[in-house]
């Protein structure tokens, strides 16, 4: 029995704010009671469109962060890039619009009981469940640093009170818009080598956690990283989210990202067999 | 009212207190679904289609969304059978849902051999003969698009199976006649007919300009098909109205399941909709119950077929 997505409820949320921020929307949904259940890494899975305009599957989201103290009560915060139908519908409801959420969905970013040096990795709007992921880390005593890598400015996800829950925070970016150009990794290995990083918390396209997971090889760094594979239900029924991931004893078996993920461990994902048949039958 | 309609269905010799089923391949194994209600309040649980060996299945992407459905091209990934009654059926069974297991094989002896595995599982309400799954690497492997090798798998699970347990043969719709498929796996052995698989379709991506799917084909399923449902249901009752039939295709709420029962179908499975709502079936059921109620019809059983009423007295 997966034991995952236990608190996992379906419910109406009122959106409180669609701010735009650089190519984003920071969008505040009142959850109620959903936070109390929330960790930072989990997911929701949001209807997209109303009665007559309603896509087939629903579109995931990261939570970014999560509040109770708020006016509201219980309060989610999603960071969504309009991009296709289904983000662009979400990006485009205001205030007071009522949206069916299912959440809080998937494996979490594992908390270290003792305090360590973490080092947190988002690629564009990947940054979003990484500030979330400070605060906790913090509370518990990590060093927490954070790099953050985009292709241009406007997709750099870098809230000023996020700031605030990490010791240093770099921004690269491609076109060297902001920060220094370049991309995530080019710091890494240096970093790794003195010492200064135990684990590694990321959260990105394919590409770049495969990339980070190149340079982890061989160091004792844990690597906790969180895909992004298309979801057609993000509960674990349809099977269309799957990866190549190794077991303890080396077989490599399909596991489904929304319910074994969206966070897994780097070492064990087989990030060059992503999206190629390596047998049909074991 | 309420109290005194009676909702439930049966499927040969199988009786459901509810005609709403999960879809073969749209709700795993079952206990992932059980985290948003119980499953024991649906009519069945039926099973992703097992092989006799563990797959992994076709490599990703194996999802897109396309007008109205989706297409998929997941490959029958899966435990292989042993580990799925070992692990899986004592659970559902435990947990108080009528099971029923798909079977699907390569080879006509594999459907077999899954059969003999079977046979002896305490407490499934049937078997559903998977001939027809479109996501295999050789599309000569659709038993269900060639009438004499359906019949050869149902005549071999019939004989392996025995008389107990009721068989399901599943069919695709890429057929030019439904109805000589279903004819034939009636007359192997089969107690009843599932409508319908997926239809084999593609996606073209334009910004990559290659097939979308990593698997290139993929089947497509969700409200899209539901006139290809209703027609093949249709067809099939119209003329084997004995026959019960599972039907499928695009059930997205209480009102596509009455036109699926109106057509014929004794039975309703829903696949693509939960994937949008993990709580489909229960919404589903409680509409198709009310809307029943509200047509005045006293038994789920008087509704089945009940569009035949002008041209085939006995199907009313
Ligand atoms: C666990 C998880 C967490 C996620 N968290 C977030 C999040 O916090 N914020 C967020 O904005 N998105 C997030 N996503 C991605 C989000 O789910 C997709 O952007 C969304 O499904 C796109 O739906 P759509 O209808 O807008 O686009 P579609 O029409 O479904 O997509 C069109 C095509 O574009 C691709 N695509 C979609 N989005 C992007 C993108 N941003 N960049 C490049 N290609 C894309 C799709 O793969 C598809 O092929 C997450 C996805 C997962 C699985
Ligand atoms: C992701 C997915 C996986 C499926 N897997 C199976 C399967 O293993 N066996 C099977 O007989 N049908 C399978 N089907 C087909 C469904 O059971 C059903 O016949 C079809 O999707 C039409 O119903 P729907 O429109 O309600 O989804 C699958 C469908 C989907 C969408
Ligand atoms: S998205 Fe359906 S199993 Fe993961």
């Amino acid at each position: 029995m997966s034991e995952i997505n236990r608190q996992a409820q379906q419910l109406s949320a009122t959106i409180l704010s669609n701010k735009r921020i650089g190519q984003y929307h920071q969008i505040l949904l009142n959850v109620g009671e959903m936070v109390r259940h929330c960790r930072p890494g989990n997911f929701v899975a949001i209807s997209i469109g109303d009665e007559s305009s309603a896509l087939v599957l629903r579109r995931a989201f990261a939570i970014s962060r999560v509040s109770d103290r708020g006016e509201y009560g219980g309060t989610l915060e999603l960071i969504v890039a309009p991009h296709g139908a289904g983000s662009r519908w979400l990006c485009s409801q205001g205030e007071n619009v009522e949206l069916d959420v299912v959440g809080p969905l998937g494996k979490a970013f594992g908390i270290p009981t003792t305090p360590v040096q973490a080092m947190l990795i988002g690629g564009a709007y990947g940054s979003a469940p990484l500030f979330g992921l400070a605060e906790v880390l913090k509370a518990r005593g990590c060093r927490v640093d954070m790099i953050l890598g985009a292709s241009t400015s406007s997709q750099v996800y870098a809230p000023l009170e996020g700031k605030r829950s990490v010791n240093s925070l770099k921004i690269y970016t491609e076109d060297g818009s902001t920060g220094t150009t370049g991309i995530v990794t080019d710091p890494l290995r240096e970093l790794i080598e003195a010492g200064q990083i135990d684990v590694i918390y990321s959260c990105g396209s394919m590409g770049m956690l495969a990339a980070i997971q190149k340079i982890v090889e061989g160091t004792d760094v844990v690597h906790q990283a969180s895909v992004e594979e298309a979801m057609a239900c993000g509960i674990g029924v349809c099977m269309t989210c799957v990866l190549p991931v190794a077991a303890e004893d080396g077989s490599v078996s399909m596991l489904r990202s929304c319910i074994d993920g969206p966070v897994m461990d780097g070492a064990r994902v087989k990030w060059d067999l992503v999206g190629e048949v390596f047998g049909a039958t074991s | 009212m309420t109290n005194s309609f009676d909702f439930s269905t049966t499927l040969s010799n199988a009786w459901f207190p509810t005609p709403i089923f999960t879809a073969s391949g749209c709700a795993s194994s079952g206990r992932e679904l059980s985290q948003f209600f119980p499953l024991k309040n649906i009519g069945a649980v039926v099973t992703k289609s097992v092989m006799l060996k563990a797959r992994h299945g076709r490599p990703t992407p194996r999802m897109a969304e396309t007008p109205s459905g989706m297409l998929n091209s997941i490959g029958l990934q899966g435990p292989g059978i042993d580990a799925f009654l070992t692990k899986d059926v004592p659970w559902l069974v435990e947990a108080g849902a009528r099971v029923i297991v798909s079977i699907a094989g390569e080879t006509i002896d594999e459907y077999a051999s899954l059969a003999r595995r079977i046979r002896s599982v305490p407490g499934l309400s049937a078997i559903e003969v998977n001939i027809s799954c479109p996501n295999v690497e050789n599309r000569g492997l659709v038993f269900a698009c060639d009438p004499e090798a359906s019949r050869a798998v149902i005549d071999g699970v019939r004989k392996t199976l025995g008389g107990e347990l009721p068989i399901i043969a599943k069919l695709s719709p890429d057929v030019t006649d439904i109805v000589a498929i279903a004819r034939g796996v009636i007359e192997a052995g089969a107690d009843g007919v599932a409508l319908i698989n997926t239809l084999l379709g593609m996606v073209i991506n334009t910004e990559t300009m290659r097939p979308h799917l990593a698997g290139k084909t993929g089947g497509l399923s969700g409200p899209a098909i539901r006139p290809v449902a209703v027609r093949a249901i249709y067809q099939v009752h119209q003329a084997l109205p004995k026959v019960p039939i599972l039907g499928m295709g695009g059930v997205r709420s209480g009102r596509d399941a009455f036109e699926l029962v109106l057509a014929g179908a004794s039975g309703i499975s829903v696949g693509t909709a939960t994937f949008g709502n993990p709580t489909a079936l229960i919404d589903i059921q409680k509409q198709l119950q009310e809307l029943l109620i509200t047509k005045g019809f006293s038994s789920f059983r008087d509704a089945v077929g009940f569009a035949h009423r002008n041209d085939d007295v006995d199907g009313a």
